[in-house]
């Protein structure tokens, strides 16, 4: 089921016009390509040691352009890298949680009944938790990968996606196609995962986006905490808690990573913020 | 009004028996059980494991387990922890004062002030101001709340050495209030951020949806004054998702107040789950889990009677 070109020209001309929405697109699109080419960008290897240059101020040194930290690492090469990582903890965390959160939201929306009260209320017991005690829990039994990372932060947050899929299906599924594809004896499966799934495709996009930056945010919480990204591999927030030790002395140690992760989260958050305006049925119905 | 509170009630009940299923699973899913702190340590000797096991009742069936923990939950009898076998509800209660502080000045400041923004944006919509404001709020949204607290400690502690950079008294100073207010603006300011962006929001959302009613018009045409309007007529029609609101944020300030207390040395609930965790308390992290969640559930539950309470429809449907 694609949508009438008008209606997608439509989407993007709302997008377009969105200034925020653009510089979120922007940004992201730079960190994207700044992460994804870290290897050719980054002028250093990020864990090489050299001590005679220690604590380097950012444009000191024209070999360091944004300074070193307490080892003699090049910063800017250890913010790309530590780029990709959190940006691939945050993508992961971010498919995980869509999955999960959508496969049970069409379930429950779909089945109704038993199946339907059964699932949701257990989303609704997962919701009880606070987010960062679940996460550091489960983050402090399994051993820090950036697999099990990024699984722990997706298992963790699925249950907001799975409310807006239920949602969303619960309203589809009166619709005519849905009664046309079971009178032509499609299968359960086949009408929830390629007959529903793709109609319900505009609020699991924009739940996407602002998860990719919720991942990113809480990526570094636990990295900051000490169970996440385990040194001697850069993650922003490993960075930062590095820096922490030394914070009285070279602040901007602090700043820069703190200013990546920020940036990051921001970008995705404008740019899901403006594919919500762009992508609302409810709010293209106004003027 | 009893019918719904009675019903209101015991939905609650398969919330309460979730959480402490899922509480109790996931500490029984921690590799090497409940005990493997003990493994790492080289004085305990094996049959001294099997001889805690016996007393903390961990060699019987995991229901029987469940049972007698559950249970407990609910007569106060939390467990005891691990070093120094102090009951686990007393444990959390001592630093249950010091989060509370915490989080009710951070949500209060929050409250003015987002509330402030959001009706000012909803009545002004598309001006400068409301463009700005709904801007800034997703900005405020992005900001790491560690890194956040940190800036903070480096401009305001630090450098201009106007407030104190973390805990909760200065040294010979425990118990005076004045000291405890200076160590409380920064943590509360850090925790606020996040939490008044969220509220301008749903603010500038809930007064825009009040402000299109019909009342809304038919007000106006009586000639009432624009204050008159927006807290006799707008307000308590915008207080409902607020409200609600409140109830839903629970999980999310007691997250931003872990974070919060640990970079400010704060001694309260946070600091105590961070430092349990270290040290592999799993009596105090069961507790904790169990604490909050209990919190959050009560905490909606209040919020939806204040709303039936305000809404009359609610109450009789």
């Amino acid at each position: 089921m694609s949508k009438p070109a008008a209606a997608s020209g439509r989407v993007w001309r709302r997008f377009l016009h969105h200034r925020i929405a653009c510089v979120g697109g922007i940004v992201v699109a730079l960190l994207l390509s700044a992460a994804l080419f870290a290897p050719v960008l980054a002028p250093r290897d990020p864990t090489f040691l050299d001590t005679s240059v220690r604590f380097l101020a950012p444009f000191a040194d024209s070999r360091f352009l944004l300074g070193t930290d307490e080892l003699g690492r090049d910063t800017l090469s250890r913010l790309l890298h530590g780029g990709r990582v959190s940006l691939t903890v945050g993508l992961v965390a971010m498919a995980t949680t869509v999955l999960t959160g959508a496969v049970i939201g069409i379930t429950a929306g779909y089945l109704g009944s038993l199946t339907d009260t059964l699932l949701m209320r257990f989303v609704d017991t997962m919701l009880c938790f606070p987010q960062v005690f679940l996460l550091l829990v489960v983050a402090a039994f399994v051993p820090p990968t950036l697999l099990s990372i990024s699984l722990v932060i997706g298992l963790t947050s699925w249950m907001e996606v799975s409310r807006i899929v239920r949602a969303e299906i619960l309203n589809l599924k009166e619709q005519d196609f849905v009664a046309a594809a079971r009178a032509l004896g499609a299968s359960r499966a086949r009408i929830m995962f390629r007959e529903l799934l793709p109609n319900a495709a505009a609020p699991i996009l924009v739940a996407a986006t602002l998860k990719v930056a919720s991942a990113v945010l809480m990526e570094s919480y636990i990295s900051y905490l000490g169970y996440g990204v385990q040194p001697p591999l850069a993650s922003w927030g490993n960075m930062l808690t590095n820096a922490q030790g030394y914070f009285n002395t070279v602040p901007w140690l602090a700043v820069l990573p703190g200013v990546a992760i920020t940036a990051t989260v921001m970008g995705f958050n404008f740019l899901g913020d403006g594919l919500r305006d762009a992508l609302d049925p409810r709010l293209r119905m106004g003027p | 009004m009893i019918k719904f509170l009675l019903r209101r009630l015991l939905q609650a009940v398969p919330l309460l028996i979730g959480v402490s299923i899922i509480g109790f699973g996931l500490m029984h899913l921690a590799p090497g059980g409940p005990l493997a702190v003990y493994t790492l340590n080289p004085t305990i000797q094996a049959q001294d494991i099997e001889r805690i096991k016996v007393l903390f009742g961990l060699d019987q069936p995991v229901h029987v387990q469940y049972a007698k923990w559950s249970s407990g939950i609910f007569t106060g009898n939390w467990g005891y922890t691990f070093f120094g076998g102090r009951p686990v509800l007393g444990v959390i209660l001592e630093r249950v004062p010091a989060t509370m502080l915490l989080m009710g000045s951070a949500l209060s400041v929050a409250i003015v002030v987002g509330l402030a923004i959001g009706v000012l944006g909803a009545t002004r919509r598309y001006s400068v101001f409301d463009i700005l404001a709904t801007s800034g709020a997703l900005v405020a949204l992005s900001f790491p709340t560690f890194w956040f607290g940190l800036m903070a400690i480096y401009v305001f502690a630090l450098e201009l050495r106007w407030l104190p950079s973390g805990g909760m008294w200065e040294l010979g100073e425990e118990g005076s209030i004045l000291s405890l207010l200076r160590h409380l603006i920064l943590p509360t300011l850090v925790l606020a951020l996040v939490i008044t962006a969220t509220w301008s929001r749903y603010a500038r959302s809930a007064f825009l949806e009040a402000l299109q009613q019909d009342f809304m018009r038919t007000a106006r045409a009586k000639g009432l004054s624009l204050r008159v309007r927006l807290l006799r007529h707008a307000f308590p029609n915008a207080a409902k998702p607020l409200i609600a609101l409140l109830g839903v944020e629970l999980p999310f300030l007691f997250s931003g107040a872990l974070v919060t207390e640990t970079i400010f040395a704060w001694p309260g609930m946070g600091r105590l789950f961070v430092d349990a965790l270290t040290m592999k308390e799993y009596p105090i992290l069961m507790g904790m889990m169990m604490f909050t969640a209990i919190f959050v559930i009560v905490g909606n539950l209040l919020a939806d009677i204040a709303i039936a309470a305000i809404d009359p429809r609610l109450r009789l449907s």
